[in-house]
């Protein structure tokens, strides 16, 4: 299983406006260290499917978007919960790295 | 119980893992979970690695090394290693997810680590402007005027990339000359966007929720000044990757895996390093190639050493077999 891609038209339904907490992925496809995580985040997502719900934002496709939440190195990981951004994550990390910062969410 | 166990996947190790498998050896190489293909993955062209006349960009000729090694029954398995036994003829080798391996010999190839400036503002500024990687970060600098650290290739290289983003790219270095090589120093100098901030060292890096500017002190009168940016890039060197090993293999002055003359041999038998974490000097994709084959070379030699050992023993000659166990 795949993070669906979510864009600047999708983003208030799918993350804002969320039930569930939900981690938002940007990435690109230039970021060598975005490709690595990215299969990672797939398994957190479907090991954790009723307590997180994980979609990707290309940074290329959405400059807005990276502008609003003012990303400036990628990966990076925002986890939105009620709209607001409660914890970002930022980097490559082994699995346990990221289970352990996203631990609060997860738990 | 594995012939060859091989601890990282930069050119080094996957070099190894050609050799060893083309002698027979199947290795196992564990490749890292997210930092599979090593330093080159966060590079663009390379225009140095013989055999590419044109360039090759790094994750391009990382994926040919993986794909040769993969074609001649190397398995690469995408974990990180959590603890390493190496002490005993059999080692042990934990992994994250992928459980324990054994081997009769294990090939260290674990590159090195980019260097922190050491300030303080720096990791809480990481991800907010402070970054090791132009190739991922640089895009966010856009029309900005940002800064990188260092004198080195890489520093040149990183400069010259963010040059395609960045309106003005500061290099800040410690002394008035770089270490760079000459090609990348001419073409740093070439560019008009590059500025160069000489004798000039980062004691401090500003800003609240993003870098708005560091401090820099003059390395030769000590007088401090405040240069804004909106990016800081650092590229200050790197340092071996031995913290897996400590207290099991003896460390250089330098901080490397100490080996035996230009051989790859450890102060344990059957324990091979090769690649950036025994090279304080070189660093070059190639010259790490080329000392991967020396520790996949020396592992065959060793292991050839210990069925013939073995062999001898079962006979009943075990002064002989001790002595080849010894040289080998």
């Amino acid at each position: 299983m795949t993070a669906r891609a979510v864009d600047q038209a999708s983003f208030q339904a799918e993350v804002l406006n969320s039930d569930k907490p939900v981690l938002v992925d940007f990435w690109a496809e230039w970021c060598g260290p975005c490709r690595m995580v990215s299969p990672i985040l797939d398994q957190i997502a479907a090991e954790n499917p009723d307590k997180l719900d994980i979609v990707k934002v290309n940074v290329d496709e959405n400059p807005q978007l990276a502008m609003e939440y003012q990303i400036v190195s990628i990966p990076a990981m925002k986890v939105f919960q009620n709209g607001e951004v409660v914890q970002t994550v930022i980097g490559a990390k082994p699995k346990a790295a990221l289970e352990a910062d996203l631990a609060a969410v997860l738990a | 119980m594995r012939n060859v166990i091989i601890i990282g996947s930069g050119p080094a190790g996957y070099t190894a893992a050609i050799y060893a498998a083309r002698a027979g050896l199947e290795p196992v190489l564990l490749a890292s979970s997210v930092e599979a293909g090593g330093e080159l993955m966060n590079t663009t062209e390379i225009e140095n690695f013989p055999g590419f006349p044109d360039g090759i960009m790094g994750p391009d000729l990382m994926a040919k090394f993986q794909e040769q090694a993969e074609r001649f029954g190397t398995e690469v398995i995408l974990d990180d290693v959590t603890e390493l036994d190496l002490r005993g003829e059999i080692k042990t080798v934990k992994t994250g997810y992928s459980g324990e391996f054994e081997g009769r010999t294990v090939i260290f190839a674990t590159g090195s680590a980019y260097r922190k400036l050491g300030l303080g503002d720096e990791d809480r500024l990481s991800g907010r402007g402070v970054s090791w990687c132009a190739t991922c970060d640089g895009f966010f600098f856009k029309g900005k005027e940002i800064a990188v650290v260092g004198g080195g290739d890489s520093a040149m290289e990183e400069a010259t990339f963010l040059t395609r983003f960045a309106s003005k790219v500061y290099v800040i270095h410690r002394r008035d000359s770089l270490k760079a090589s000459k090609i990348m120093q001419d073409r740093a100098f070439a560019n008009e966007k590059i500025e160069f901030v000489w004798n000039s060292e980062v004691t401090g890096i500003t800003g609240e929720g993003a870098v708005d500017g560091v401090t820099l002190r003059d390395t030769v009168d000590g007088s401090e000044r405040h240069l804004a940016i909106g990016g800081l890039f650092v590229a200050i060197g790197n340092d071996p990757r031995t913290h897996l090993i400590h207290g099991q293999l003896d460390l250089t002055e330098e901080g490397t895996i100490a080996v035996e003359g230009r051989s790859s041999r450890t102060n344990l038998p059957g324990v091979f390093a090769a690649g950036d974490v025994i090279d304080p000097h070189y660093r070059q994709a190639i010259t790490a190639a080329g000392s991967g084959t020396v520790a996949a070379l020396d592992a065959e030699h060793y292991l050839s050493a210990l069925d013939d050992a073995e062999k001898l023993e079962a006979e009943g000659e075990t002064t002989e077999a001790e002595a080849l166990i010894a040289s080998a």
